[in-house]
Formats: structure tokens, sequence, C-alpha cells
């Protein structure tokens, strides 16, 4: 397999400057395995991962080759790339990886390496989505659709899109108008305030 | 028979058909719903994307609160299904960390599908059925958390589940096979990635048509919001008519017992299955 730079290659994200060496991370397969407690380093490419992946298609970077990313120390590129966002959680490579990774749990460290990095996320709007849901969640206990989905169209700058989708389900009654309220409504708020790293910081 | 019951944020918005649907089919089996006193957000797809630390917390509250009432745990919405049996077993290995009491692991968690496939209930169900829904063909559609991982869910079979297949054809419905089960719909990119929604969502009509399904059925509320609510851009977008309404495992239940409160529920759909219902006299 020719290795390229995913970025680079592709051009989904210009490169940072005309330098195209690649400078790995000596630490970086020790920092995801240690925080993920995923034993990253067993990876042997069978590519089951990528073979199952049903957004793959629309990936920069194949779920195996963010496998040898790890391995191979490309905090950088990797941290940078729009896979980790765009994974959708499905857990099918988790489900059929030979070697036991739980590959949907090391995307989701991989999320939030990347977050505390602070590096642009390489899909902004799947940041704000999340950030708002959990905004909302914060905010009363429970979600509350009508006010998360403001608050996302808030942050992308998006107030058309789906405007008639929401309409729609406003008329049938499958949105509420009013928020959620809960007597542990400060206990969930306390949950927040104990871990700062995930969900605090810069957009 | 008791259950505790955690509807999850979804069916009290989204997915109220989907809430209404199961408490009168549990009416009619004679189970017993306990809501969840004061049940919080699981933080479903959400809290583990951004904050691991949160994606335990928040539903390790909602399982303390379960052990505290003492009964099995009846968790329709497949995403918090998934997030509540992650923290129960977080809980077991290392309580202290999470909450402020001991935790004994005893709560049984079942999501909607197992919950109803028990041998008994089966019989039950059957019992009940007042309108089989002879003639209607359709495909079951499990999606993906209330399967995967099964290190997590505990699902017998989860690239082939039969669960909802068994119970479908228990109230009289035509189940047609196909292999896009447990196919990822997309849903948790609905709103930012429309695209890629678009595409998987697309596949899963494509199949369910070659499978001569004339209505998919699914257990999971992000999959039924998902499949119904864009079936039509799709339809658009790739020239092609699917009309393949979406409904709830238990909508159909509750149609097959005979109950009345079943033409408020097709109200809320998108793809209105009112006509094909017409059609096969189920109306």
């Amino acid at each position: 397999m020719v290795w390229l730079r995913p970025q680079a290659a592709l051009g989904s994200n210009p490169p940072m400057s005309n330098d195209l060496a690649i400078h790995p991370s000596p630490t970086f397969l020790a920092d995801v395995e240690a925080r993920s407690g995923e034993h990253v380093s067993l990876c042997y490419q069978c590519r089951k991962c990528t073979s199952g992946c049903p957004a793959a298609f629309a990936m920069d970077v194949m779920p195996n080759q963010v496998m040898r990313m790890v391995q191979l120390g490309l905090e950088d590129e990797l941290l940078r790339s729009r896979t980790i966002w765009i994974c959708a959680g499905c857990q099918t490579c988790t489900t059929r990886c030979p070697n036991d990774i739980d590959i949907a749990h090391l995307m989701d460290t991989l999320r939030q390496m990347s977050r505390a990095s602070g590096v642009p996320a390489g899909e902004a709007n799947v940041v704000k989505f999340h950030k708002a849901f959990l905004d909302s969640v914060r905010r009363h206990g429970r979600l509350y659709e009508l006010e998360m989905i403001g608050l996302y169209k808030l942050a992308a700058m998006d107030f058309f899109g789906d405007m008639k989708l929401a309409l729609e389900m406003l008329k049938r009654g499958k949105l509420k108008f009013l928020p959620p309220g809960i007597k542990g409504k400060r206990e969930v708020r306390r949950m927040f305030h104990k871990e700062k790293n995930g969900n605090e910081e810069k957009g | 028979m008791e259950v505790s019951y955690y509807p999850g944020c979804s069916l009290e918005g989204m997915a109220v058909e989907y809430d209404r649907s199961i408490r009168a089919v549990c009416h009619a089996l004679g189970i017993v719903l306990a809501d969840l006193p004061d049940w919080s957000c699981c933080g479903a797809s959400s809290a583990h994307f951004l904050d691991e630390e949160l994606s335990i917390r928040l539903p390790a509250r909602n399982m303390e609160i379960a052990e505290r009432e003492g009964r099995e745990l009846l968790v329709p919405c497949s995403a918090c299904f998934q997030r509540l049996k992650q923290a129960d077993k977080e809980l077991k290995k290392d309580a202290a960390r999470w909450i402020d009491r001991p935790y004994e692991g005893k709560t049984a968690i079942w999501h909607i599908n197992e919950f109803f496939d028990r041998p008994e209930l089966i019989e039950a169900i059957k019992g009940k059925v007042r309108k089989p829904l002879d003639g209607l063909a359709g495909v079951a559609y499990y999606g993906c958390l209330s399967q995967r991982p099964p290190k997590v869910t505990d699902a017998p079979s989860p690239e082939t589940p039969e669960s909802m297949d068994r119970l479908l054809r228990a109230v009289g419905m035509e189940v047609r096979p196909w292999s896009y089960k447990t196919d990822c719909c997309g849903a948790s990119l609905t709103i930012t990635r429309t695209d890629i929604v678009h595409k998987l969502s697309g596949d899963l009509f494509e199949a369910a048509l070659e499978a001569g399904a004339e209505c998919m059925v699914t257990d999971c509320p992000m999959c039924q919001s998902n499949l119904d609510t864009r079936q039509a851009e799709i339809e658009a977008i790739r020239q092609r008519q699917y009309g393949l309404p979406v409904f709830y495992l238990t909508e159909l239940m509750g149609l097959a017992f005979g109950n009345y409160q079943a033409t408020g529920w097709w109200k809320r759909h998108f793809v209105d299955p009112v006509p094909l219902l017409r059609r096969k006299d189920l109306l």
C-alpha cells in the first residue's frame, strides 16, 4: 500500500504549509492506548473495519488507516481528519474486529483528543451539534429538542436548512414547546462540572 | 408483571407515538409500566463523542435509580438502551468511581424486542390478536445500538437478530427476509451530514423494496424518525418512489390487538401509512 498523507492527497483540508514531510509523534500511540484502554498495536490491517464501515465512502482516512496512523504516531494528521467526526458510532467495526479492539471507542478517544488539542475539527458542524445537545441536557436534565435545534442552528449559522422539516414536526406534535423539568436538574448539572475536558472549551 | 420504564428524551418528543403504542400494548398484555422516578437524559451519542466521563455519569444516575426501584428495566430507545447497559457494566466494575452508594447490578435491562421475545409473552401476544396483519409484507429493521457492540448489549445474534421477526410473525405479518437488518441508517448525522444519510437510508429503501416489503418496522426512535422524515427527499434525489411507511414494532402490535387509539399514531407519520393499511383491510 502506498502511504499518502490523507489530507494532502485528498485535498479535504489544505496542508498547513508546503512542508510535505511527515512529523510523527513518538508518544502518540502510548497516549492513545493509555487514554482509550484499547490495544491499537494489535491491529494487523485485516481491514474488516473498513469493509463493514457504512460511512467509509465519505471519510478521508479509512478506519484501518486510522489504526495504522495511531501506530505510526501521525497525531496531527489524524486529529485534523474528517473521519473521526464522520464516524456515525454504529459499532460495526467494534463488533467485527478479530483483535477485539473497540474501534468505535477509539474514535471517541480521538475526537476528545482532537478537541483537547485545539486543532480545528474536520467536521465543525458535528461538534456544534453534539455541544448543542449536551448544553440542552445540562440546562434541563433532559433533552429539550426545540432548544437543541435552536442552539445548533445558531452555532452553525444554518438558519434555513430543514426549516420545513421542523415545522412539519411541530405540526405533528413531535417537538414539545415547553422545556422538560426534573427534580434532579442540579444533580445532572454538577456532572458537567466534574469534568471540564470535553465540552467546555473553544468551538 | 410490573417493570420499570425508562422512556428517554425522544419518546417524549419526536417519538411520542412509540411511547403511546408501548403503553397501549403493555396495558393490553397486563404489563404495568412504572416510569423510572425523575429519570434524566442518558447522554445518548453526544456525551460519548465529547466527554468520556459524562457518558458514564449520565446513565449511571438512572441505573442507580433503577436499582433502588428493584424491578426489571424496559428501555425502548436503542441509544438509551446501549448507554444504560454500558453504565451498568462500568458500575459493576467500579461503582465508587461513579456513584456514592454500593451497586449490586441486579437490574435486568431490556430493549423492547428482547423484552417481548420470551415464550410466555409470545403466547400472550398471539392470544391478544384480534386483527391479524395478514398480507402485510414488511421487513424488520433493527439498526445499530440495540445490537452492537454485543459485549455491551449482550445481544444473542448481533449480525442477524430474529426477535422482532418472531414478534411480527406472532401478530400475523408477512416478514420478508433481507440482509440489511442491522445496517446503519446514519441517523446520528441526520442534521449535520444529511448527504451521508441520503446514501445510507436510500440504500435501505432499495433493499426493502427488493425484498418485497411494503413497509419497514423498527424499534429505534432515531431510525424511525430518520427513515420517515428523510424518505421524500431521498425519493426526489433518486427519482424513485418508495412509499414505505416506517412503523414502530409496538404500533403494529397495537393495530393487531385492535387498539382504537392507533389512529392517533398514524397522524404523526411523515409517510402516511393509512392508504396501505386501508388497502390491506386493516383500517
